[in-house]
């Protein structure tokens, strides 16, 4: 099986990495179209902000090649909300899988909200097979001010102040809020599963 | 609901866990590796590694040691000690390494924080504050608690806070080691002004000075190293006892 990790200007790609490894998978981090197209699943990670990775994409063209793909798909984090069809960080139109914007947390009462998100927060409504193994109510580390909101595609749902996709899935594409990655066992289920598709 | 976080602290000298601690079921007790993920498998939120190494190889050391740890933690870490340029947290973050923490060079150059946050985000960058109260208000202090400075602890978090600091970690000079409790009133000060998290260090002797900071002072997450490495307070039954307080916590 190849598994290729998409190669692009937001950080975390090396967690991935190690995450895979810790599975005994080896991964090819790459921004190569050939490899990408023919890898039997592409995991597109990122920590960073929407615009810059956006234009980065772009100017690579890498965000149609994204759009194209017929394998399965997992988009982690910042990946997720690029997968979206807006957001307001900068206000950045996005790729576009799912048809939902992403928008900033607004805390109601000044600093009740602590922004970013950073931490342990549980998902509910679990339904993707790539939850398969992992109970309802399980907690994953989340790092975020952006939220993707609710919508068709949502498989799971997370809770700060207002409910919101912890998950996302449409045909072969799937995507997590949350760091699988460095959410202890319950990440590790939600990676093994997504790689077993 | 997002959960409060209980974090060990890990001192590191040139690449050895320093405290004496004595678990039976791992090998090498001085390994980071091996006590981290121990941490990780009874289930610590998060990890700290703090680097006193103070030799001029510790950058090469450092660094190898975070990716190993990298490889082997499958929960968030920070790092700290020592780091004082956008260079150091570059080399640090690329090794695997998920946050930093910053003290003294950002306190000196305080232009550090806009420059590492614009450059890796916010999310990563941890501001370490050293504080002792004195004269009817708490101050920061630097260099490992060795240099008094004029600065009121507030001012300096809120400030940081403006420039991109993303994280709060406070440890009480006058509670540390002292297992009498964290320092609940400027914990309560720091978490009620900033509108980033707090994370409360130095005091912890109990399972209910974890639930007083929570509770009373509102803090997002309490770190603690004694305690843990001497087993005084193993992390399960610390979670369960808090579980049963009502606070959020992780299982």
């Amino acid at each position: 099986m190849k598994t290729a990790i998409i190669k692009y200007n937001a950080g975390n790609i090396r967690s991935v990495l190690f995450a895979l490894e810790r599975l005994g998978v080896e991964a090819t981090v790459t921004d190569d179209p050939e490899t990408l197209i023919s890898a039997d699943k592409v995991i597109f990670p990122g920590v960073g902000e929407a615009s810059t990775a956006m234009q980065y994409l772009r100017e690579r063209k890498l965000d149609r090649l994204i759009r194209d793909l017929q394998q399965p798909v997992l988009g982690i984090c910042l990946g997720m909300q690029l997968l979206c069809k807006h957001s307001e960080e900068n206000n950045t139109d996005c790729i576009g899988i799912f048809d939902l914007p992403v928008k900033k947390f607004e805390s109601p009462v000044e600093n009740l909200l602590k922004i970013p998100q950073i931490g342990w927060n549980n998902i509910t409504g679990l339904h993707s097979v790539i939850f398969e193994h992992v109970p309802q109510n399980a907690y994953m580390y989340f790092v975020h001010s952006y939220y993707a909101a609710l919508g068709a595609e949502t498989t799971a749902i997370a809770n700060y102040v207002i409910n919101y996709s912890a998950a996302l899935q449409k045909d072969n594409f799937y995507a997590v809020q949350f760091h699988p990655e460095k959410s202890a066992e319950a990440g590790q289920r939600i990676i093994e599963s997504f790689l077993k598709l | 609901m997002l959960t409060k976080r209980i974090i060990p602290c890990l001192d590191i000298k040139d690449g050895r866990t320093v405290k004496g601690v004595n678990f039976e079921n791992i090998r090498d007790a001085g390994d980071p590796i091996e006590l981290g993920a121990l941490y990780a498998q009874q289930g610590a939120d998060e990890l700290v590694f703090l680097d006193i190494t103070a030799t001029n190889e510790r950058r090469k050391t450092l660094s190898e040691l975070v990716t190993r740890i990298a490889r082997h933690v499958n929960i968030p870490f920070t790092v700290g000690g020592g780091i004082a340029s956008v260079e150091d947290v570059n080399v640090l973050l690329n090794a695997g390494a998920d946050k930093v923490s910053v003290n003294t060079a950002a306190f000196r150059d305080p232009g550090l924080l806009n420059s590492l946050s614009r450059e890796f985000g916010s999310q990563c960058i941890v501001l370490a504050i050293d504080t002792r109260f004195e004269d009817g208000d708490w101050y920061v202090y630097l260099n490992g608690g060795r240099v008094k400075t004029d600065t009121r602890t507030v001012d300096w978090a809120k400030e940081a806070v403006d420039r991109g600091a993303g994280e709060i970690l406070l440890t009480s000079m006058n509670n540390d080691g002292t297992k009498q409790g964290f320092a609940l009133d400027i914990t309560s000060r720091l978490s009620q002004d900033l509108h980033v998290p707090v994370i409360a260090s130095g005091g912890a002797g109990t399972m209910e000075h974890f639930a007083d900071v929570f509770e009373k002072a509102h803090a997002d997450a309490a770190l603690a190293a004694s305690i843990f490495h001497y087993k005084e307070i193993g992390i399960p039954e610390l979670k369960n006892y808090l579980y049963q307080r009502g606070i959020q916590i992780r299982f």
